[in-house]
């Protein structure tokens, strides 16, 4: 058995060490928010935050996640989660949705670390997280809007 | 008065010969006395040492010229780039998703190495290696090797302030011999070219290389 602390949960996962986190918050927790895209790091659709990191997880093993704070998009509920819902909706961000959630996931570490963003510090956060719909100029200007909406 | 002439030419011929035999025996002597004369052995040894130091000069240089088909081999160089984006592949193409290197070598945001990179190499073509450290050197000791000859990249290894060692010899040895991440550059991944040469050949080849002088090759 395996210990997870997801979305300030405690769970016990009966699971292999070395399979991926993603597999277990899908199958197992049926935390179906955090997507599955490529299975190997590429797309970031599977973004979730683990001590405060944007990792990957779909390449995070069980093994390597133990232990440690997940959230996913499902529990990202703070401040800066807020702006950015607002922000979303305001902009009309999503088109299909699929990247979503891991849009989202990476622009929160991104206002975390860097409050207000340039359009550069953007391109260094988010450029990892693909979007098959295009939608990076509305990812870019709900960001900025997100960033403008807190209090100084 | 015969006898009167002939007496002092047998003379002259006595001294002659005297002279003769003399110049001979010193010339014989002579090879027997260089191998004798102090000063002589001096000198040849001097000599010895010159050759002796060209020798392990040479050796220095041919040893750090080995090592650097490691340091500049896609495994090892593609986290030292001429810029601040890492490098992925045999190709050494610039690394996907815009990753760049952040002041602490370990990128910046969403986009920090271990958000992908676990603690070991992933199975699987093209999929993530992984260290528990895996980062680029950070912004102050970038630690180029991309576009470095042997002389400058020698040069360079030498200079602490670009490498960030305090001790050159003992912390270039030590890193080589010890860092994980080095370490990993020698572990094969699926459909990627090998290093050259394995870990210990190539530990021994940087040794050797400062242990006899940390000569700087000649280009």
């Amino acid at each position: 058995m395996i210990s997870l602390k997801v979305n300030g949960k405690n769970y016990e996962v009966d699971a292999s060490p070395d399979m991926p986190l993603l597999w277990a918050l899908r199958e197992n927790l049926e935390l179906t928010g955090t997507k599955f895209g490529c299975g190997m790091a590429q797309c970031g659709a599977c973004t979730v935050h683990m001590d405060g990191n944007a990792v990957r997880s779909c390449v995070t093993p069980l093994s390597r996640a133990a232990g440690k704070n997940i959230i996913t998009i499902e529990g990202l509920n703070d401040d800066i989660a807020q702006r950015l819902r607002d922000a979303w909706t305001a902009e009309e961000v999503p088109q299909c949705g699929y990247c979503q959630s891991g849009q989202i996931m990476a622009a929160a570490v991104l206002l975390r670390e860097k409050p207000h963003p340039t359009d550069e510090d953007i391109d260094y956060g988010m450029a990892g997280n693909i979007c098959r719909c295009g939608t990076y100029q509305r990812i870019r200007k709900a960001i900025h809007r997100a960033a403008k909406a807190s209090t100084p | 008065m015969e006898k009167n002439t002939n007496q002092p030419g047998k003379l002259v011929r006595r001294i002659v010969y005297v002279a003769l035999a003399t110049g001979f025996l010193t010339a014989v002597a002579q090879p027997l006395r260089i191998k004798e004369e102090p000063e002589k052995e001096t000198y040849e040894k001097v000599a010895d040492g010159k050759d002796d130091a060209a020798r392990r000069e040479q050796e220095s240089k041919d040893a750090f010229l080995a090592a650097y088909t490691v340091f500049m081999h896609p495994r090892c160089m593609n986290c030292h780039p001429s810029g601040d984006a890492p490098l992925q592949g045999d190709d050494s193409h610039i690394h996907a998703q815009n990753v760049t290197r952040g002041t602490d070598g370990k990128g910046l945001y969403a986009l920090k190495c271990k958000n992908c990179h676990q603690d070991a190499n992933l199975p699987g073509a093209d999929m993530p290696p992984g260290s528990p450290g895996w980062a680029m050197p950070p912004a102050k000791h970038k630690m180029i090797f991309q576009g470095m000859s042997p002389k400058e990249l020698a040069t360079h290894f030498k200079d602490n302030h670009y490498t960030g060692f305090k001790d050159f010899e003992k912390d270039m040895i030590h890193h080589v011999e010890v860092e994980p991440l080095v370490l990993n550059s020698f572990i094969p991944l699926e459909g990627r070219s090998r290093l050259p040469m394995t870990h210990e050949e190539f530990v021994a080849k940087v040794k050797e290389w400062i242990e006899k002088g940390a000569a700087i090759p000649d280009k």
